[in-house]
């Protein structure tokens, strides 16, 4: 483990140096980590974000120096306290009774703006590869891009394709695409370099709900093949 | 009661202090682009702190009034007037029913934070009434004010009511912040900055440079970052030829600068790469970014972020600018030239400690007007 600066509000704890190799067993360990430090609530941290292989800490350092720290010492008080809450005795994390979430995709080429790319890329045709992206198993690696954005892993190697060298200016919400070796899913509308091959009616984020992604860091999933009209069914 | 917008400006939006605790569903920190700006404003009409103001961006701005509040602006070199009576910077002035405050400007910055007493009253979204122009929610309807919006305002506070009773006279307050505080943009700013995560990853010639040069402000920046041209910043492990992708970037530099088209104001997101895979040399994993961050696409040319950044980014990152300093970040504007300066974190930690302690003793010397 390893713990860097970032800024003097937040400090990144990391894990392993890389991910790739063993995506399951990190994402399990930043979890875990990510678990403990929530559990653990030390004062004056505000908030944690895991990615991959690291999770941040921010923290309100005003905070920390009213409850005690010393101004020079805020960084040194707060890396030891995570490491207590780090080292302390290996309890047992029950994994919530993990589910796999069903994502409603409608690969009909109106959504699917770069099937045939990703078919011609793989030299396979557009109908297989629907059958392999939804025939696949994903788990959700990290949230981030925009709100509710979920990087997956899980993504059939056959599939894997280069992202576009220019980046659309305007990619539809609900967008389900591929960059590289990596799927997601465009919460909102956005600018976006990945290979769109079919769109969800289902709303990855809404402000309104608690909590507001639909999908979180750790979630399995995959997914569902519809037709159009399932598609305006769901939509409305 | 309700401001009407009469004139909106280039982008003006509905901001407060931003959101704590959802960067884990990737949403930004947002806000105020300079936090103590809209606290010191807040302050300066009797509101609390976490209040919901405007932030206005470039060009001018028109606002009508329905009733009796106080306002109060800070940020760049504005002109604002009510009623041809010019406003300071960092005053708390009265308006009355059907007074319009124009705002104008601005003449160094690009920025503004205007509180009015009462607070802009939308409904919160995830903690904060702070517009996220990206993921389309918070402030009025999730976007920016246009010609004709009408904004709910909250009620007066006690503590603004006898202000107005104060004021009736000379309208303007004598009372002020001190005009660093108030007054943010400055012409060729130094920003304190703590190393970044990958620092040791750059070469010492990057170093010294980026620790000595100046970096000139490209026109492509927004909410999210300020893009930067100057010397390439090259990573030791860095074998690439001199970037095309850092001369094209300076030739459009060039060619904008010179009549600073406000037009192209706005960067393009891209996805970080998430978890790059094949172990490309210059890709990281992603991993958390924070405004402040500055990081190093493989270009060379920095991009400093600000509230509205992304939670996660893959460039690696190679300093930092401390909090204290991000209110003068926010005013950095095309044509700009900023240099970088190296702190410590305990520095950090004293400097805000230090501006903290001066800020509650404007708040003491605030609640002397409550008589």
């Amino acid at each position: 483990m390893q713990i860097t600066a970032l800024g003097d509000s937040a400090l990144i704890v990391r894990l392993r140096d890389r991910f790739e190799d063993a995506p399951d067993e990190t994402l399990n360990e930043i979890l875990r980590t990510f678990r403990r430090l929530q559990e653990a609530a030390i004062p004056g941290v505000i908030e944690l974000a895991p990615a991959y292989t690291t999770v941040a800490v921010f923290f309100d350092p005003l905070r920390m120096i009213n409850d005690g720290a010393k101004p020079d010492g805020v960084i040194e008080l707060l890396v030891q306290r995570i490491g207590e809450v780090l080292a302390g005795g290996r309890r047992r994390h029950k994994r919530g009774a993990t589910h796999t979430a069903e994502i409603p995709v409608c690969y009909d080429l109106e959504f699917a703006m770069d099937l045939k790319r990703v078919a011609h890329h793989a030299q396979i045709s557009p109908s297989e590869v629907v059958d392999l992206h939804r025939g696949a198993e994903y788990r959700v690696n990290c949230i981030g891009f925009t709100p509710g954005f979920p990087y997956l892993t899980g993504l059939p190697d056959k599939l894997a394709t280069p992202r576009h060298t220019v980046p659309r200016k305007e990619i539809p919400a609900g967008s389900v695409a591929i960059g590289g070796a990596q799927a997601g899913i465009y919460p909102q509308k956005s600018p976006g370099g990945w290979n769109v091959i079919g769109r969800t009616p289902l709303r990855l984020f809404d402000p309104q709900r608690d909590p507001p992604a639909l999908l979180q860091t750790g979630d399995q999933m995959r997914f569902r093949k519809i037709t159009r009209e399932e598609f305006e069914s769901l939509n409305g | 009661m309700n401001v009407t917008v009469i004139r909106a400006g280039f982008l003006t939006t509905v901001q407060d202090l931003g959101r704590t605790g959802h960067r884990q569903f990737g949403v930004s920190s947002g806000g105020a682009l300079d936090l103590h700006a809209m606290r010191i404003a807040n302050l300066l009409v009797g509101n609390d702190e976490t209040a919901a103001g405007l932030e206005i961006t470039q060009r001018d701005v028109r606002l009508r009034f329905e009733d009796e509040r106080i306002i109060s602006w800070c940020g760049g070199v504005y002109k604002a007037s009510v009623a041809l009576r010019s406003i300071p910077a960092g005053h708390s002035t009265l308006v009355s029913a059907g007074d319009e405050l124009s705002i104008s400007g601005p003449q160094q910055g690009c920025r503004g934070w205007l509180a009015i007493s009462g607070g802009i009253a939308v409904v919160p979204v995830l903690g904060s009434r702070s517009t996220d122009l990206r993921g389309n929610f918070g402030g009025l309807g999730g976007r920016a004010l246009r010609d004709g919006d009408i904004v709910p305002l909250g009620k007066n506070s006690e503590r603004t009511n006898v202000w107005i009773d104060n004021l009736r006279a000379e309208r303007i307050a004598q009372w002020s912040a001190p005009q660093p505080w108030s007054q943010t943009a400055t012409a060729n700013p130094v920003l304190r900055v703590v190393r970044g995560a990958e620092w040791n990853g750059f070469n010492d010639v990057t170093l010294q440079r980026f620790a000595s040069e100046a970096f000139a402000v490209s026109p492509d920046s927004d909410r999210m970052g300020v893009r930067l041209a100057g010397p390439e910043l090259r990573r030791t492990d860095d074998v690439a030829e001199p970037g095309e992708a850092g001369q094209l970037f300076q030739e459009r530099l060039r060619a904008t600068s010179s009549e600073l088209n406000r037009k192209s104001w706005t960067t393009q997101p891209i996805e970080p790469i998430g978890c790059p895979s094949g172990g490309k040399r210059l890709d990281l994993v992603s991993e958390a970014v924070a405004p402040g961050t500055i990081q190093v696409p493989p270009s060379g040319m920095p991009i400093l972020l600000l509230g509205d950044c992304q939670t996660i980014g893959g460039y690696p990152k190679i300093a930092q600018v401390i909090t204290v300093d991000l209110s003068v970040a926010a005013q950095l504007c095309a044509g700009d030239h900023v240099r970088f300066s190296e702190v410590s974190i305990a520095d950090a930690h004293g400097l805000l400690l230090q501006r903290e302690r001066e800020l509650e003793r404007f708040r003491i010397g605030l609640s002397l007007h409550d008589s």
